[in-house]
């Protein structure tokens, strides 16, 4: 059994503790909205790579430093099975409601909450 | 004795038919349209098995799902399937099945008899047993449990049934085809929305079964339904997952009503069903009350009791006994006295009601603020005590006691797709709240009861499903009408009197195991529900699940709507391995890649091995090998002495083409790429961001602007997502194209100090000579009047060129090569010799490439570009990573020449046990005759010394010399002969 799940009635479920509610729907900005299994999790997005004279420090941060917020995250979902894109996905990390999906490149924030 | 219990007439079943079946080896006839239960129900039978922990004889006790009794393992042979329950197996002529948990026979059960489960099996008893010694525990405790315990029994055999998994869009489904989920099917349907329509049981109308009234209404909305082609219904398919996005897993029972499967069909379909908006109509579960021996055979939920009378025509026993709470119990019992059952009278725990003065009306007698407080009989009951206003007990004689707490709607669904529970005074139970996902519950799982009013909830629900997914419901659709009882129960969960009460049946766990629990400390639901395992079992608390909670809620002081139900998850009922699973079985467990010429290797004597999803050879056994090894050291020679060619089609390969692709490859690679000439290869080390060596292979420059980048078999896709990502999120402005090219190209080696001579011979359009086409040159040529690009690069120390052709193209040019080798002996080598050649030769493969190891560690530190930014180059610098006391990549090769090495053996001082490192790769070398290893070692210096190879495992202890991993070849000549 995973990690232990100890809410009663409400909310019914907390992430991590159904391990077989994982259809989560992404809307491809390329192709439209497809199954959770057409896509690999990347990680996190809000931490971008640092310059390229960046000191270790600033690396250390990038490859290890994560919030881990309970509620909104934007994260990397890359549509392997699809385009190949990397796409940035708004996703609430305790319901896994999907709210916005953009490309790489496109300017995404966070929602307030 | 045939049937004695049928009523005179009516129900749902066909009785111009007879089917002919047999339960733990007795024969019994029933009707087209029963149930096992029902049929076995109608033959008289009370006793279907015994119960989980306890072995107490137990009846059928519901009619539908939540069955917690009747289990039966059904089937013969490498068919049988154990714990399915009776009331859901629909009857077919020659049905087999047997009871549960009983031995030697249902009818006397030593367990049982002896009284030897009860001390023993209370409440947590498997994590008090967990203390004692473990010696005692697998000796005596788990053999005997495991016997005592347990549930029926899987085949054992392979299954020789297909299963398979469907996937569907619509825009409404319907989960459930009673009142509410008929009503908004159609409202739906007509507004032009694709709708899917799941029913679990095999006749669609849920509680309308039972209700002879609504049998019009019933089969015109069904004939509507059929009507309309957008509507699928489902028959027979349970809805037992709800997950994110409006996803639901739903598994279809294709052919469990037959003896076998016919010709080409599944047994069952799993389904995967995406809707744009979702009503949930799945009625609600009786819930019983704990009493003492509540669960004797004979006591049976009230609703079940009334199902078997109207929709089988069966009556469940002669004379029936109620206990309720509730007004809608007693139209229950007034069925049971229209299927001409006498009626023993009624136990009402409320002060006087509606329902009693209908009763009375009746002529039923009613005993009203009086509880139950006992069962008589042994294997069936005839006899129930009660306590009447005031405290006087009587006994009352009855052979079937209905029982209803009032209703729980079944709130499992709404309640995995995030759905909060809000509780419900009136019915003293959970309904559902607001919705997070697009869904709407209906009718009794809403907790709106009565059939006119479900049906009428079920519409608004289907108008609004429809209106979600943008239909607009403007048809006008007939609904049922009529009165139905008030279902507002007075809360009673337990009567308090001596004698087992049970508030699981299934699970066989009592009001004193919650309480047991609640004073050991485990007085969170959840806690206590693992402590006791109360619902736990197949049946999932359905019927007394709220039962537990409110036993525990008296012993905490609060209340039973604060104390709340364990989390509901998937799934809803259990489902077979087999359909999960569905066809990915057996061969079809995952997919195989195959290389062009994997059948020319197949015919060759090839043995295979996996190698990701690629089948490679491992060696080729000709006449005359004496073993695997004599296999290996044979192909090994070949290369070394004269030519050997190897498939090498499964290593990745990307194409990598743009304006800043040698920008791009000299931030991907640690090495510099961006000066290597037009027409030149390079090996290539990428290292993972953390400085981790990553994946090595060969780059090529096929133009200024156009790069072919080949990386190990297993990392193939990892090198590419790694790719894509850095070109996507971190560099999107470097302007290159990145396509995987693995199955375009098939590729050989043709490697040994022969290679040139063979390949002169069918190749055209490019000069071999040394000076021509040195060491590490690329080119285009033809090859047997096929195009081919040639790579000086050698995996194996030997001369070597790499031939890569169209994938269409490789048997043709592999045979050509073959041919042009012949007169210099040319062996094909398969993957173990290729690994001898690179173990000699000193080069990394995932053994020693293991997510572990820095450049450094495995020699090649100074390929480390002291310029420039790339991936892993920053902390590749940290102090852990560069200290020098690492293990290093070294050789090994025992001081006698004549013992073997073993990969996984730790170094050691001698006398010492303190690991200094251990051995990653060994084989025979041919060149040397004897073991050889490499092995990554801590401390400098080491080469040239002697140290101990020790496995552990296995005692085994050999002397080895420290020496360089380079054993063939270290100058490096024989690549540029
Ligand atoms: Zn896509």
């Amino acid at each position: 059994m995973k990690a232990a799940c100890w809410t009663s009635v409400a909310p019914a479920r907390s992430p991590g503790c159904n391990e077989a509610a994982r259809m989560i729907r992404i809307d491809c900005p390329w192709c439209g909205p497809r199954d959770e299994i057409e896509f690999t999790y990347r990680g996190d997005a809000t931490v971008r790579r640092p310059d390229a004279d960046a000191s270790a420090e600033a690396l250390h941060d990038y490859v290890y430093a994560r919030k881990n917020p309970r509620g909104w995250h934007k994260e990397w979902w890359h549509h392997v099975h699809g385009c190949r894109q990397y796409l940035q996905v708004v996703r609430h990390t305790l319901t896994h409601e999907v709210r916005s999906v953009a490309r790489a490149t496109d300017t995404l924030d966070l929602p307030v909450g | 004795m045939s049937q004695k219990f049928r009523t005179r007439s009516g129900g749902h079943i066909d009785r111009s038919r007879t089917l002919q079946f047999r339960f733990d080896g007795r024969a019994y006839q029933g009707y087209p349209g029963d149930t096992l239960a029902s049929a076995l129900l109608a033959n008289g039978v009370r006793l279907f098995g015994r119960s989980f922990k306890l072995h107490r004889p137990r009846g059928v006790f519901a009619a539908g799902a939540e069955e917690p009794n009747a289990l039966a393992e059904l089937r013969r042979g490498a068919r049988r399937e154990p714990n399915t329950r009776m009331t859901m197996i629909e009857l077919y002529n020659g049905l087999e099945a047997a009871s549960q948990n009983r031995f030697p026979s249902l009818r006397f059960d030593v367990m049982a008899a002896a009284g030897l489960v009860a001390p023993v099996l209370s409440a947590g008893f498997y994590y008090k047993t967990f203390m004692w010694p473990a010696a005692f525990w697998e000796k005596f405790y788990e053999p005997w449990i495991r016997r005592a315990a347990g549930l029926g029994r899987a085949s054992g055999l392979a299954d020789p049934d297909s299963y398979e998994a469907m996937h569907a869009h619509c825009d409404v489904l319907v989960v459930g085809s009673g009142a509410a989920g008929l009503a908004a099917a159609r409202v739906a349907g007509a507004a032009g929305a694709r709708v899917i329509l799941c029913e679990q049981d095999f006749l669609p109308g849920g509680g309308l079964l039972a209700e002879r009234p609504h049998e019009q209404w019933r089969e015109q909305t069904l004939a509507a339904l059929s009507a309309m082609p957008e509507v699928t219904l489902l028959s027979r398919t349970t809805v037992f997952g709800y997950y994110d996005c409006n996803v639901l897993g739903a598994v279809q029972r294709v052919a469990d009503h037959v003896p076998e499967p016919p010709p080409y069909t599944p047994r069952q379909r799993a389904w995967t069903i995406r809707a744009r908006s979702v009503v949930l109509a799945t009625g609600a579960h009786e819930r019983f009350i704990a009493f003492p021996d509540n669960d004797r055979p004979g006591v049976m939920l009230t609703g079940a009791a009334q199902t078997y009378a109207t929709r089988f025509g069966t009556r469940a026993g002669r004379r029936a006994l109620l206990f309720a709470n509730n007004d809608a119990a007693y139209d229950g019992l007034f069925s049971l006295q229209d299927a001409e059952m006498e009626i023993a009278g009624v136990v009402d725990a409320r002060p006087d009601s509606a329902g009693a003065a209908a009763a009375r009306a009746r002529g039923i007698t009613v005993w009203i603020g009086a509880s139950v407080i006992g069962t008589a009989g042994r294997q069936s009951l005839h006899g129930v005590r009660i306590r009447q206003h005031g405290g006087d007990e009587t006994r009352i004689s009855a052979d079937l006691l209905c029982v209803s707490g009032g209703i729980n709607p079944a709130v499992h669904l709404a309640s995995q797709s995030g759905t909060p529970l809000v509780w419900d005074d009136r019915l003293a139970s959970f309904v559902p709240g607001v919705p997070v996902q697009t869904q709407h519950s209906a009718g009794a799982a809403a907790g709106v009861t009565g059939i006119a009013a479900a049906a009428a909830d079920g519409a608004r629900a289907g108008a609004a499903a429809a209106a979600n997914a943008g239909f607009v419901a403007d048809a006008a659709i007939d609904l049922p009408c009529g009165d139905a009882p008030d279902p507002t129960v007075l809360p009673v969960w337990e009567v308090k009197a001596h004698g087992k009460a049970f508030v699981d049946i299934q699970d066989d766990v009592t009001t004193a195991d919650i309480r047991l629990a609640y004073r050991e400390g485990y007085r969170h639901i959840e806690h206590a529900k693992r402590y006791t395992t109360h619902t736990m079992g197949t049946e999932q608390g359905k019927t007394g699940g709220l039962i537990g909670a409110a036993v525990l809620a008296e012993a905490r002081g609060a209340r039973v709507q604060d104390v709340g139900l364990p989390t509901f998850r998937p799934f809803v009922m259990p489902v077979t391995w087999g359909a999960i699973v569905g066809a990915r079985v057996g061969e079809h467990y995952a997919p195989v890649r195959l290389t062009p010429l994997h059948d020319w290797h197949a015919r060759h004597g090839a043995t295979f091995m996996e190698a990701g999803a690629w089948l490679r050879p491992s060696f080729y056994r000709v006449t005359g090998d004496a073993d695997d090894w004599a296999s290996v050291l044979r192909e090994a020679r070949a290369v070394r002495r004269a030519v050997g060619i190897c498939d090498v089609s499964t290593l990745g390969k990307i194409d990598v083409q743009g304006s800043d692709a040698a920008t791009f490859l000299d931030r991907i690679y640690a090495n510099t790429l961006s000066s290597l000439p037009v027409g030149r290869a390079r090996y290539g080390l990428m290292l993972r961001e953390d400085g981790i060596a990553f994946d090595d292979g060969t780059v090529s420059r096929l133009g200024s602007d156009h790069f072919f980048v080949t990386t190990t078999t297993a990392n193939a896709d990892p090198v590419m997502a790694h790719l894509e990502f850095h070109l996507q999120t971190c560099w999107p402005e470097l302007d290159v194209q990145l396509a995987t090219v693995t199955d375009t190209f098939a590729a050989m080696s043709v490697a040994g100090p022969r290679a040139r001579d063979t390949l002169v011979q069918v190749l055209r359009g490019l000069d071999l000579a040394n000076h021509a086409f040195p060491f590490m040159a690329v080119g285009d040529a033809e090859l047997a009047g096929f195009p081919v690009r040639v790579f000086r690069i050698s995996f194996s120390g030997e001369l070597a060129y790499e031939i890569a052709t169209p994938w269409g193209c490789g048997l043709a040019v592999w045979q050509a090569i073959m041919q042009a080798g012949a007169a210099f002996g040319i062996e094909p080598y398969g993957v173990e010799a290729l690994g001898l050649l690179r173990i000699e030769k000193g080069h990394v493969a995932g053994a020693e490439l293991n997510g572990q190891t820095t450049a450094a560690d495995l020699g090649l530190g100074r390929m480390l570009k002291p310029r420039g930014d790339f991936i892993g180059r920053a902390l590749a610098g940290r102090p852990g990573l560069v200290d020098p006391g690492r293990p290093r990549l070294v050789g090994v090769m025992p001081t006698d020449r004549s013992n073997p090495l073993r990969a996984g053996a730790h170094l050691v001082e001698a006398g010492s046990s303190t690991s200094l490192g251990w051995i990653s790769s060994v084989t025979r070398s041919v060149e040397l005759e004897r073991w050889i290893g490499l092995a990554l070692l801590r401390g400098e210096g080491r080469i040239g010394t002697r140290l101990q190879a020790k496995f552990p495992l296995t005692g085994e202890k050999a002397e080895v010399a420290v020496v360089s991993p380079h054993f063939v070849d270290p100058e490096n000549a024989r690549v540029r002969a």
